[in-house]
């Protein structure tokens, strides 16, 4: 009854409620363990082989990882991300049907010191899950959020992705790495020394509570943080040497995403956001072969089978519903899919409908993306777009700059300029009206070289850096290739006469 | 410490705009509020001068402000429109028959023509009737799809080149949301146009000029001009699943206040990928309405009350539609699946 197209059936029979008591429906022999969805029940057996059988399905379906390449699996310590663990040691594992041909890592990020952990309860965090990695055997590092401090500035900078492969350079890969390795051949290419995690300065700590803590609402909290993350683990990635990330997120979590990102005003990023791949980094590709699975089947399956995860409390622990708008979208999905059980799966339906809104394809152009999250700008002001009538609500409800005359005797269309004119009208009017104007936050505070980051955001972006009471205190990285991507449009405004452009580069 | 408004800084601010933050006085929000829609439809090209604009009013607060603003926009920017007031009578006792009296009202403060189509004459239906026969639950869609042609027949009937209706920010923001929760994606893709597109017979395109506009600030703006309107919700409405979505953009609202424009922001940029089956517009065999599949959905819908059969519409059985179309007589199994639901 939720859905558009969905067939109405017969309602009001008593249908024989499928419970543990009742056979497996698909073997039909053993009698049934668990049940999933409404009409089906299975027996341990049954689930495992199904649960096993989605995973590889959906890696195999969308060939995305070549044989023999080195790929990092970033486990947070919750359900999922233990899960998707495990199905990768029982795919890469002796007896396997067919085994999986990738060298796996693990990457966990202690965000400990952004959420407010003392430093012994952090420890105990990570001596946990070092133990339940070292039994994996895979080589695996434990990076502090901190270290999101010192990153270099290339890692906001979109890298040439690898030389684009044709479909049918797949099934060749998968022959040639048989021939090669056989069956037996799964030792990486270099044994991982037992590394202790870096310590952590306590400075270090408090940078980063500080740069957590300039942002004044919990939403723009949660949406730095994770930005912060997908940097660091963008960059560890880079630095060992594996060139794809894997992610954990499970069908309830990216509907709840999904959801979020719409109502941030991320709707051009959709499709990189909660696709099966991403691939905005250009060098790193993110996939996520734990999106077909409901956090309800990856609950059974971890209890059943023993998988182990860590509980860490996040940004977001012992919040109201209302705190944050993730919070409350978590909320408002789980509520609804208790009353309408196919709420879930009809948001990921849609979602695999969407697809990046590409204007310009080329990764030189720096200016192109967005500096944090590193996607398509999207804030080209075309006419009657809602970017547009945001712009044009700004100006209309302040005292307008020097240049435009008196407002009311202007009855031509109102141009508006970009938001660098809300920065401007701040300064002019002495500051008095930035504790008021949402926008006035940032200008003011930084002293001679304004650097005017909103123009090098994409929409959402720009609602994060809004709702922070300062942008000093972010990482040095960013303020860097900030300075450097500004200096760049500088030198192009300069030289744009003599440049010849084949066609718009959509940043005026 | 009385506030400054922030546009003039000469009068004290009485009131602060949901859409920014910032605190005016009464006359440069009223100007704030009448120019931004006065931006919108310059901006997206909506009228050609010498139109005639019929204006969708239900004696609501969002038709009522759309018909005092296009009447003063007209005037002062010189659009050069002729403008009428269009109204739908659904039938509803308690609900409709006081909103009408509003409606009149306003016909007379303005000075513009009304023209008011009932369901009864023009289906043979009342609300209260259907929702005898249907039950609470879907009565919605029986509403909504009968009164897009209610509106589009009364427009033909007055004659008018486009019709425009009061659906605010929130309404379209709502849309998005629902049409993603019921994964929707035809819809999706075309709600958050501005004007639909204007070919086909006997279909009048129709705008929403107030498409920017909050829907606080649309109640700011009638408490403000005191302007008088209807404010009862529809008796029947509670049971809808965009109540659903309502409560969860409102709790949004309040985290945020700008998530609705953001909404619509993302709604307009979404891109669908290519190879999705999408509907594609043809006509009715029957009325000769627009209509994605052979029948349209009014059609089918009337078909439905008429032989007794109210689920006939909710949900999908494009083969019966041949079965109605040349009269033939449905099976008994799939006339039980079509009966409503007995309580």
């Amino acid at each position: 009854m939720c859905q558009v197209d969905e067939e109405y059936h017969d309602q009001l029979e008593r249908t024989d409620v499928p419970s543990a008591s009742q056979k497996c429906v698909k073997c039909k022999e053993v009698s049934a363990a668990v049940v999933i969805r409404a009409g089906d029940a299975y027996c341990r057996g049954c689930f495992k082989e199904y649960f096993i059988h989605k995973f590889r399905a959906m890696l195999g379906k969308n060939r995305i990882i070549f044989p023999g390449e080195k790929v990092l699996l970033a486990v947070s310590g919750g359900p999922s991300s233990c899960s998707m663990l495990s199905q990768v040691q029982e795919g890469l594992s002796q007896k396997a049907h067919k085994k999986l041909r990738f060298f796996p890592g693990i990457v966990y990020i202690d965000e400990g010191g952004a959420v407010g952990q003392p430093t012994e309860e952090r420890q105990r965090t990570v001596s946990e899950l070092e133990m339940v990695f070292k039994a994996t055997g895979f080589p695996f590092h434990i990076v502090p959020l901190e270290q999101v401090l010192d990153l270099p500035g290339s890692v906001v900078v979109t890298a040439l992705p690898p030389s684009q492969q044709p479909p049918s350079a797949y099934k060749a890969a998968v022959d040639r790495f048989n021939q090669i390795c056989g069956s037996d051949c799964l030792a990486p290419p270099e044994q991982q020394q037992k590394k202790s995690p870096p310590d952590v300065h306590e400075s270090h700590t408090q940078l980063l509570q500080q740069l957590i803590g300039s942002a004044k609402t919990l939403t723009a909290r949660e949406d730095l943080l994770n930005t912060l993350r997908q940097h660091l683990l963008v960059h560890t990635a880079r630095t060992e040497g594996y060139s794809k990330l894997m992610l954990g997120d499970s069908c309830t979590r990216l509907a709840i995403k999904l959801l979020t990102s719409i109502s941030l005003g991320r709707g051009a990023q959709l499709a990189q956001d909660t696709g099966f791949s991403d691939s905005r980094y250009g060098d790193i590709i993110s996939v996520r072969p734990m999106r077909d699975y409901s956090a309800k089947e990856i609950a059974h399956y971890n209890r059943m089978f023993n998988v182990p995860s860590v509980v860490i409390p996040s940004l977001e622990t012992k919040t109201s519903e209302k705190a944050s708008i993730q919070r409350l979208t978590e909320s408002f999905v789980t509520k609804l899919q208790t009353d309408f059980p196919s709420t879930v799966s009809t948001i990921y339906r849609t979602s695999e409908k969407l697809q990046t809104a590409c204007r310009s394809s080329s990764t030189d152009d720096h200016s192109d993306r967005c500096l944090l999250c590193l996607c398509v700008l999207d804030t080209a002001v075309e006419k009657a777009s809602a970017f547009q009538a945001t712009l044009i609500s700004e100006q209309l409800s302040q005292t307008l700059s020097l240049g435009s005359g008196s407002p009311r005797q202007n009855s031509g269309p109102v141009k508006p300029t970009s938001a660098a004119s809300a920065v401007q009208c701040c300064s002019l009017s002495g500051g008095e009206d930035c504790g008021r104007a949402t926008s006035g936050g940032s200008c003011c505070s930084s002293a001679k070289e304004t650097i005017d980051l909103k123009s090098l955001l994409c929409y959402s972006c720009q609602l994060t850096i809004r709702d922070m009471s300062s942008v000093d205190h972010l990482p040095q990285y960013i303020m860097s290739e900030a300075k450097r991507r500004q200096r760049r449009s500088q030198m192009r405004d300069e030289i744009s006469e003599f440049l010849l452009n084949d066609g718009d580069e959509g940043n005026d | 410490m009385p506030a400054q408004c922030s546009s003039c800084t000469e009068k004290r601010a009485v009131l602060k705009r949901p859409k920014t933050g910032h605190s005016l006085c009464k006359e440069c929000f009223f100007w704030a509020f009448e120019e931004e829609v006065h931006q919108t439809i310059v901006a997206a090209e909506l009228f050609k001068s010498g139109e005639s604009v019929g204006i969708a009013a239900s004696g609501g607060k969002d038709s009522t402000v759309l018909a005092h603003v296009m009447k003063l926009l007209n005037e002062r920017y010189n659009y050069g429109l002729e403008l009428m007031l269009i109204s739908v009578d659904e039938g509803i006792t308690g609900y409709r028959d006081d909103s009408l009296e509003t409606v009149k009202r306003n016909q007379q403060q303005y000075e513009l023509p009304l023209k008011i189509v009932s369901y009864e004459e023009l289906y043979g239906w009342t609300m209260d009737a259907i929702v005898k026969q249907v039950g609470l639950k879907n009565n919605c869609t029986f509403c909504g799809v009968f009164r897009r042609q209610a509106l589009d027949r009364g427009a033909v009937m007055l004659k008018v080149d486009k019709i425009c209706t009061g659906h605010n920010a929130d309404d379209v923001a709502e849309t998005v949301l629902m049409n993603v929760l019921r994964g929707d994606i035809a819809r999706l893709r075309r709600c958050t146009a501005i004007s639909t597109s204007s070919e086909g017979e006997g279909v009048v395109p129709r705008c929403k000029p107030l498409k920017y506009a909050y829907e606080k600030e649309i109640v700011l703006y009638a408490y403000f001009k005191k302007l008088d309107y209807f404010s009862t919700e529809c008796i029947y409405s509670p049971n809808a699943y965009r109540g659903y979505a309502r409560t969860f953009l409102k709790d949004l609202e309040s985290i945020r206040p700008s998530t609705i424009i953001d909404i619509i922001h993302s709604g307009e940029n979404l891109s669908v990928r290519e190879g999705v089956k999408m509907p594609v517009q043809g006509t009715c065999s029957r009325c000769g309405y627009i209509s994605s599949q052979a029948l349209c959905k009014s059609c089918v819908l009337l078909e439905g009350l008429n032989r007794g059969l109210p689920k006939l519409g909710i949900g999908k059985h494009h083969r019966l539609h041949d079965k109605i179309l040349s009269q033939q007589p449905l099976t008994d199994k799939e006339e039980r699946k079509l009966k409503p639901v007995d309580f």
